[in-house]
């Protein structure tokens, strides 16, 4: 009795001590978060709130009355739209390419994680030099002779051609990061699933359809969400590509900082901007969700 | 480069010829005083003391090939170290200054900036007088130097280099020329019928305005194209002669590359062949023409109703009011970039051009010297006249920038009506000046301590 009385004491003691470390492990992050996260997005609303004078909507009057609002925000959205389902199913075809461990599989996985390690800067140079007038695509198509002069491929009185340009580019740079996130949740899934479709005759697209995607859904939610708040933040491409022939939201705002050097208009931008990556995860979070009982493991 | 091929011997040390010397305006529009550079090509190189780590930051000479000649050539021979900062943008160039100075430390020692720059840093107490340094320099124009004190009695910064923005056609282009056209005394008519006719001939636009978000095309609307048809840029931003200048600039525009909105360089899209006709800093056109001598060929600004107007841009060197770490060091850093050793290593290495009269020397490479032909030309047309850079608007530089990039957005790009594009661009102009107080610099007629009016 007495031994047991003996042990359970410091047990206690060691175990209420372990109940406050968790704590303790996150406040780096928490504080790392809060100066470098939430603090300067605070002061980002209050820069966007503000004027020379005091508070005031005068920022985000000038954003709206900027002629090249609308046109970011529709290209912006234009460009989500066109490249974010293009890369889910590309991104999805290669995850299933990787998973299906063929022969030589590796080396599919090095050369789609290449285009990860490039800045997406110079992503849009290549791809800048790809395009031009002069570029790689019309030099190969007069090669071949499909052409017979160059055509201008980064015209921006051709809305669809650029978005076409900017949509090659993106795609190329980033499906990959949706792919591993795709990958990463398709190793989870357990193969005998898989195996017992196949056993009552379910072929490839069908076990696709209703094994791996739903079982998948938690990978895609957080692979859509990432991605779509990252297309919020698309930038540098676009200006490498387009000049300023077409603009995006991101763009914008640094232009006001660093062209315009207007904090206020810069910071209104950055609000809009995190107004809706919030809208768009809010979006995924609830079409996506996976209800608890539901989840693997 | 040139510089470094010829040893011990100067490439700026010939005799001075009053009529072969770049008659250099500088940011008042007076010429060059000539002369006093023969005796003073001996000036010594640089501090006979060591001065140390000096921390110089850059808001010009941004191209990597420049960069990287004022690391190995300009600062070579400077007796101390040099840690050249070269800021990303003009916004950030100002915040750095600004943040230094609220911070009450910093380590800034010289900076290096256009003269619109150091307007702002003035007005914003953020550079000091430099007399003492300048007293020392003799080998500067005198008027040049007075560019400096900012239209006050203290000397704010010393000038280190200028440039100006010429135009360069591609020579298979000039039989296309007008009839009658000389090409070193083009109107803004003749120079649309060319854009035409290459057009016609190529059966592609082939005039090109380096219109992206780092281009200077805002410059071709303030300096040259707006003060050209209506001989000022801010009173007569709204005038019938404006009108005119944004429908020539609508029209002119259907005959412009498409890709020009990509357009940072004119030289690369020269060099390509993408245009053949195309307007730059001279800076910015350098490469081309050096590359391609025989092929491309540098001229005036063309005129307009009013006068031929150009911009000519300073390049100047300051020191911060916030306590620079090497206050000593600064100084001998200043004093040995205006040495008349260094200013001449300027062309070949920058692109830009010394603020010492002189005769360049014909060892510079070929792009250089048809640029300062050219820079000549547009300087003695008897119908030039300067447009400067914003005075006094200190910190809405980057809005009155948007005033007019914006004025070309809607009038060129979306087709909007002129008059009211002009009547709404102008009020935005106009609330500038409400905000900063500034008055109305060179070509609109001064307005003295007043305010400056968009009509």
């Amino acid at each position: 009795m007495t031994t047991i009385a003996h042990e359970t004491a410091p047990l206690t003691r060691r175990k209420r001590r372990w109940e406050g470390l968790p704590y303790w492990l996150i406040l780096p992050t928490v504080v790392y978060l809060g100066l470098f996260f939430v603090w300067p997005m605070i002061q980002s609303f209050g820069l966007a709130l503000r004027d020379e004078s005091g508070w005031s909507i005068t920022a985000f009057k000038t954003m709206v009355n900027d002629p090249a609002f609308g046109e970011a925000m529709g290209f912006t959205f234009l460009l989500i739209a066109v490249v974010v389902p293009l890369q889910f199913f590309l991104a999805l075809g290669m995850a299933l390419l990787l998973n299906a461990k063929l022969r030589f599989g590796g080396i599919f996985l090095y050369i789609f994680l290449l285009p990860l390690a490039i800045s997406d800067l110079a992503a849009g140079i290549v791809w800048s030099a790809i395009f031009t007038e002069r570029g790689y695509l019309n030099t190969i198509l007069e090669g071949v002779g499909v052409l017979d002069q160059p055509h201008i491929w980064l015209d921006p009185t051709n809305k669809t051609q650029l978005v076409i340009a900017v949509a090659a580019a993106e795609i190329w740079r980033s499906t990959t990061f949706m792919m591993v996130i795709l990958f990463a949740g398709l190793q989870g899934i357990p193969r005998d699933y898989g195996e017992a479709a196949e056993v009552f005759g379910a072929g490839f697209f069908r076990r696709v359809r209703h094994v791996i995607l739903p079982m998948l859904k938690p990978s895609i939610q957080v692979a859509l969400l990432l991605r779509l708040i990252f297309a919020f933040e698309v930038f540098a491409v676009v200006i490498a590509i387009t000049g300023r022939g077409a603009t995006v939201l991101a763009a914008e705002a640094y232009r006001w900082q660093a062209t315009n050097m207007n904090e206020h208009v810069a910071a209104a931008y950055s609000v809009v901007i995190l107004g809706l990556s919030l809208a768009a995860a809010a979006v995924v979070l609830v079409v996506l969700r996976t209800p608890r009982e539901r989840r693997l493991r | 480069m040139s510089n470094e091929d010829e040893g011990n011997r100067l490439s700026w040390d010939e005799p001075v010829d009053r009529r072969t010397a770049l008659a250099a305006a500088g940011g008042v529009g007076a010429a060059l005083a000539l002369g006093g550079l023969a005796g003073a090509s001996r000036a010594t190189a640089g501090p006979s003391q060591n001065v140390g780590t000096v921390t110089a930051f850059f808001n010009q000479y941004q191209t990597v090939d420049a960069q990287n000649a004022i690391r190995n050539v300009i600062l070579k021979n400077f007796n101390g170290k040099v840690e050249p900062i070269f800021a990303a943008t003009a916004g950030s160039f100002i915040d750095r200054l600004r943040a230094e100075a609220r911070a009450g430390k910093g380590n800034i020692d010289v900076v290096v900036g256009l003269h619109g720059d150091f307007v702002t840093l003035q007005n914003e107490r953020l550079i000091r007088g430099i007399g003492d340094v300048a007293r020392d320099i003799k080998s500067l124009s005198p008027p040049l130097v007075t560019t400096g004190k900012l239209g006050t009695k203290t000397q704010f910064y010393v000038p280190h280099s200028q440039a100006t923005y010429i135009m360069v056609a591609n020579k298979e282009v000039l039989p296309l020329l007008p009839k009658g056209a000389n090409i070193d005394a083009l109107t803004y008519g003749q120079v649309f019928a060319w854009a035409k006719a290459i057009r016609k001939k190529t059966g592609q636009n082939r005039f090109g305005l380096p219109a992206s978000d780092t281009g200077l095309i805002h410059r071709f609307f303030q300096g040259f194209l707006v003060p050209s048809f209506t001989g000022g840029f801010v009173t007569e931003f709204r005038s019938k002669r404006a009108e005119q200048a944004w429908d020539y600039m609508r029209q002119l525009w259907e005959y412009t590359h498409p890709q020009a909105l990509t357009y940072s360089f004119m030289q690369d899209a020269l060099l390509s062949e993408e245009v053949l006709l195309g307007w730059d800093h001279v800076a910015r056109l350098n490469v081309g023409l050096e590359r391609r001598p025989d092929d491309l060929v540098a001229f005036p600004v063309p005129r307009g109703p009013a006068a031929r107007s150009y911009m000519p841009v300073v390049v100047g060197l300051g020191i911060p009011s916030q306590n620079p770490p090497n206050l000593a060091g600064a100084k001998a850093l200043i004093k040995y970039l205006t040495t008349i050793r260094s200013q001449a290593q300027v062309p070949a290495s920058l692109g830009f051009f010394p603020v010492v009269s002189g005769k360049l020397s014909r060892s510079l490479g070929p792009g250089l010297l048809a640029e300062a032909a050219a820079i000549r030309k547009q300087q003695r047309a008897p119908d030039a006249s300067q447009a400067l850079l914003p005075v006094g608007i200190g910190a809405e530089g980057g809005n009155f920038n948007n005033v007019y990039r914006d004025t070309f957005t809607r009038i060129v790009r979306n087709g909007e009506n002129i008059k009211t594009v002009l009547k709404e661009q102008g009020d935005k102009l106009q609330a500038i000046f409400d905000k900063t107080g500034a008055p109305c610099w060179a070509p609109d007629p001064p307005s003295g301590k007043a305010r400056c009016r968009v009509k």
